[in-house]
C-alpha cells in the first residue's frame, strides 16, 4: 500500500522539535533543581515535642526602654518600612506593621504603673486560626502561630478576632525585605517567635536576646513542655497569668507582675 | 383569577441608556478606586491596624443582608401562600441575586490580595464562618436563579414550591451566618453575642423590602404601569412592622449589652460619648432611619402617597447604612479590653484614654468602591428587567390573585397533565 503523500515523515521537522525540547530542558532543569535545593534546607519536620513560649517579668521591664521592640524590628526587617510620602505621620502610626508593642499601664484603683511588651500570645486555641477562611493563619505543631503568606488573601478577619491587637496588615508596597522574613503588601503578619531561628536550631528570640543584653532579663524564651527549661523553672517559681484569661485560650506568652 | 402577564421594561431608549450610563460611570469610578487601592495598598484608605474593616464593609454587609431580605418578597408568596405577592416574585429574585453580587464584589475588591480569589475558593478552613459563607453565598445565587427559572418557565412550575422552601431556609442560614461573622468574635465586647444573627435577619427583612419597594415604585412609575393601592398598603405596612422590629432588636441589644458592668463603658460610649458614632446612632439609625419612616408609613396624610412611601424607604436604607457603620466601625474604634481595670498610659495606640480613641477617617476610594457595588446591583437589575420578563404589566388591585392562589398554575388541571399539555404544544 502506498503512503499518502501527506503522511511521509518530515525528518527535518522532527529534528527541530528534538533540538527545541533539549534546549528547553537544558535551560529549565537547573532552575527547577536549584529551586528544589534551596526550598528545603532543613528537612526535619516540626514536631509537638516542644511548645515555645515567653515569660515576661514586668517587674524587670523598664519604662522607656524599647530594646525588644527595636530588636524585633531589625530581626524582621520592620525597620525598613517607610511611610508613603503623601501619608500623614499620624495615620501612618496606625498603619505601619508593629509586631511588639511597648505598653505602659496604670492600675485604675491603685495607680501602680506597669511596663510590658505586648505581642502575639501564641494561643493554644487561637481565635485568629479559627476564623481564617483559607487556613493561612495556622498554628505549628510546636505552638507557634504564624501566617502563611502564600494563601493569605488579606481579608483581615484574623485581626478582628485577635484579642490582643497583635496583628498588622501590610498597607504599603514592600521593598528591601529580608530573605528569612518574607513580607507582602496586602497580607497579615505578626510575631512568629523568630520562627526562622527555631528552624535553624538557634536558642532564643531577638527580643529576649536584646532584653538580656540590656541587663534586664525581663523576657525569658523557651520550651514550655520541657520541665527543666529556664522558662518552665521561672514559671514554677513565680506567679504569672495570661492576658484575657477569661477567653481560655491557654496562651504561650505569660506575664508576671500584672 | 386573571393571568399575570410579565413584560420587559419598555421605557424610552434614551432614558434607559441614560440610566445605564449613569450607573456605568459610578461602576467605573468604583473600579478605578479598586485598582488604585490594589496598586497602592490600603494605606490610601482610612483603615488601619485597629479599624480593619471600614466603609467598603459597611456597604458590602448592607447589600448582602439586603439581598436575603429582597428574596423574602418571593417567599411570602411561595412559602406563605400570599397570592397578591405572586406577581412580585420574579423581581424579588432578580434583586436578591443582583444585590448579593454587588456586595460580594465590594468584599472581594477590598481584599489585600484580590488576585488570590482562587485561593479562597480552593482552600477551606471549615472552622471559619467566612468559609461557610463562601458556600452559602454561591449556593444562594444558584438557588435563587433556579427559583427564578421555576417562576418563569412553565416546566419549572412543579418545582416552584420546593425550591421556594429551600431558598427560604437558605436565606435564613445565610443571614444567620452573616450576623455570626461578628457574633463569633469572642474578643470584641460589642460583638460576641448570638443576638447578632437574628438581629441581622430582621435588619435584612427591613432593608431588603425597602430596596424592593423603591425599585418597584421607580420602575413602574417610569413606564406608567399601575400599582394597586391595596398592594402598596400591604407592602408599606409590612415595611413598618420590619422597621419597628429592628428598633425593638436595637433596644434589646443595647439593654442586654449594657446591663453587665463589664460592658457598661462600651454601651455608654456608643450611646452618649462616641461623638460622630453616637450622632450616627441617634440621628441616622434611630431618628432618620426608624422613627421618621415609621411616622411617614402610618401618618394619615402621608401613608397613601407613593412619594412619601418612597421617601420612607430611602430613609430606611440610609438608616441601615448608619446602623451598620455604628455596628461595624464603632465596635472596632472602641479599645479591646486587654487590661481591664487599667488605663494605658503609653503604647503608641489609644494612649491616655480608657475609651474610644482609635481613629478612622473614611477616604474617597472607600466610598467609591462601596457605591460601585450598589451601582453594580442596580445595573444588573436594570438590564434584567429590560431584556427579560421580570415585571408584571399591572399590579392593579383588580389584577392581583387572592391568598392561596397561584395564577401561574392552570386551574383544575393536575401538574402532570399540564406539563404533557405543554409538551404536546
Amino acid at each position: 500500500m502506498m503512503k499518502h503523500p501527506d503522511e511521509t515523515i518530515d525528518h527535518g521537522r522532527r529534528a527541530w522539535f528534538g533540538l527545541a525540547a533539549g534546549v528547553t530542558a537544558a535551560v529549565a532543569a537547573p532552575g527547577v533543581i536549584l529551586q528544589i535545593a534551596s526550598a528545603d534546607p532543613d528537612p526535619a519536620p516540626v514536631t509537638a515535642a516542644a511548645r515555645w513560649g515567653l515569660l515576661i517579668d514586668t517587674n524587670k521591664c523598664a519604662a522607656g526602654c524599647r530594646d525588644c521592640v527595636d530588636a524585633c524590628d531589625r530581626e524582621n526587617g520592620l525597620d525598613r518600612q517607610s511611610k508613603p510620602p503623601s501619608q500623614s505621620p499620624a495615620a501612618w502610626t496606625d498603619q505601619k506593621a508593629v509586631w511588639v508593642r511597648k505598653v505602659k499601664l496604670a492600675d485604675d484603683l491603685t495607680g501602680r504603673v506597669t511596663n510590658l511588651p505586648l505581642m502575639c500570645q501564641h494561643c493554644e486555641h487561637p481565635p485568629c486560626v479559627d476564623v481564617c477562611p483559607t487556613g493561612a493563619s495556622f498554628k505549628r505543631a510546636d505552638g507557634i502561630v504564624v501566617v502563611d503568606r502564600h494563601i493569605c488573601i488579606g481579608c483581615r478577619y484574623c485581626m478582628m478576632a485577635c484579642p490582643y491587637q497583635a496583628r498588622s496588615f501590610v498597607h504599603e508596597p514592600m521593598h528591601d525585605q529580608l530573605t528569612q522574613v518574607p513580607r507582602g503588601k496586602g497580607c497579615v503578619e505578626s510575631c512568629n517567635l523568630c520562627v526562622s531561628r527555631r528552624d535553624h536550631g538557634l536558642a532564643s528570640t531577638a527580643c529576649a536576646d536584646a532584653c538580656a543584653a540590656a541587663g534586664k532579663g525581663a523576657i525569658v524564651f523557651g520550651d514550655l513542655k520541657d520541665p527543666a527549661s529556664p522558662i518552665s523553672l521561672a514559671l514554677r517559681a513565680m506567679p504569672s497569668r495570661q492576658l484575657r484569661e477569661d477567653l481560655a485560650l491557654n496562651t504561650g506568652v505569660r506575664y508576671a507582675g500584672v | 383569577m386573571k393571568r399575570i402577564v410579565y413584560r420587559e421594561w419598555r421605557i424610552p431608549p434614551t432614558r434607559y441608556w441614560g440610566i445605564l450610563g449613569l450607573l456605568a460611570v459610578v461602576i467605573g469610578l468604583g473600579g478605578l478606586a479598586a485598582l488604585y487601592l490594589e496598586h497602592q495598598g490600603h494605606w490610601v484608605t482610612g483603615m488601619n491596624n485597629f479599624v480593619v474593616w471600614g466603609v467598603p464593609h459597611v456597604f458590602a454587609v448592607f447589600l448582602i443582608i439586603a439581598a436575603s431580605g429582597a428574596v423574602n418578597v418571593a417567599s411570602i408568596a411561595t412559602v406563605f401562600g400570599k397570592g397578591s405577592y405572586q406577581p412580585l416574585g420574579r423581581l424579588s429574585g432578580l434583586l436578591a441575586v443582583a444585590l448579593l453580587i454587588g456586595g460580594l464584589l465590594i468584599l472581594v475588591l477590598d481584599l489585600g490580595r484580590p488576585d488570590r480569589l482562587l485561593v479562597a475558593l480552593t482552600h477551606y478552613n471549615l472552622r471559619s464562618i467566612f468559609a461557610w459563607n463562601i458556600y452559602l453565598y454561591t449556593g444562594f445565587i444558584a438557588l435563587v436563579i433556579a427559583y427564578l427559572w421555576s417562576m418563569a418557565d412553565r416546566m419549572g412550575l412543579a418545582f416552584k414550591r420546593p425550591i421556594g422552601l429551600v431558598a427560604f431556609g437558605w436565606r435564613i442560614a445565610l443571614t444567620t451566618a452573616t450576623g455570626s461573622i461578628f457574633g463569633f468574635l469572642v474578643a470584641r465586647q460589642a460583638f460576641d453575642t448570638a443576638f447578632l444573627a437574628p438581629m441581622f435577619i430582621i435588619m435584612s427583612l427591613a432593608y431588603g423590602l425597602a430596596i424592593f419597594i423603591l425599585v418597584l415604585l421607580f420602575s413602574f412609575d417610569q413606564e406608567g404601569r399601575p400599582v394597586g393601592e391595596q398592594l402598596l398598603r400591604r407592602l408599606k405596612n409590612l415595611l413598618g412592622v420590619f422597621v419597628a422590629a429592628v428598633l425593638y432588636f436595637t433596644l434589646v441589644y443595647y439593654l442586654t449589652k449594657g446591663y453587665g458592668a463589664k460592658n457598661t463603658d462600651l454601651v455608654g460610649w456608643l450611646l452618649f460619648g462616641g461623638g460622630s458614632y453616637s450622632v450616627l446612632l441617634w440621628i441616622g439609625w434611630v431618628l432618620a432611619g426608624t422613627l421618621v419612616p415609621l411616622g411617614i408609613l402610618w401618618y394619615p396624610s402621608t401613608r397613601r402617597d407613593c412619594r412619601w412611601i418612597a421617601a420612607a424607604c430611602a430613609l430606611v436604607i440610609l438608616g441601615g447604612l448608619a446602623a451598620l457603620y455604628v455596628i461595624l466601625v464603632g465596635s472596632q474604634v472602641y479599645p479591646l479590653p486587654i487590661f481591664p481595670g487599667h488605663t494605658i498610659l503609653d503604647s503608641g495606640f489609644l494612649d491616655g484614654v480608657k475609651v474610644g480613641a482609635a481613629s478612622y477617617r473614611p477616604t474617597l476610594p472607600e466610598l467609591l468602591l462601596g457605591l460601585g457595588g450598589v451601582a453594580v446591583a442596580l445595573l444588573l437589575t436594570a438590564v434584567g428587567v429590560r431584556v427579560l420578563q421580570f415585571l408584571p404589566e399591572s399590579l392593579a388591585d383588580a389584577d392581583l390573585p387572592g391568598d392561596g392562589q397561584d395564577p401561574d398554575a392552570p386551574a383544575g388541571a393536575s401538574k402532570a397533565s399540564y406539563i404533557s399539555e405543554i409538551s404536546a404544544g
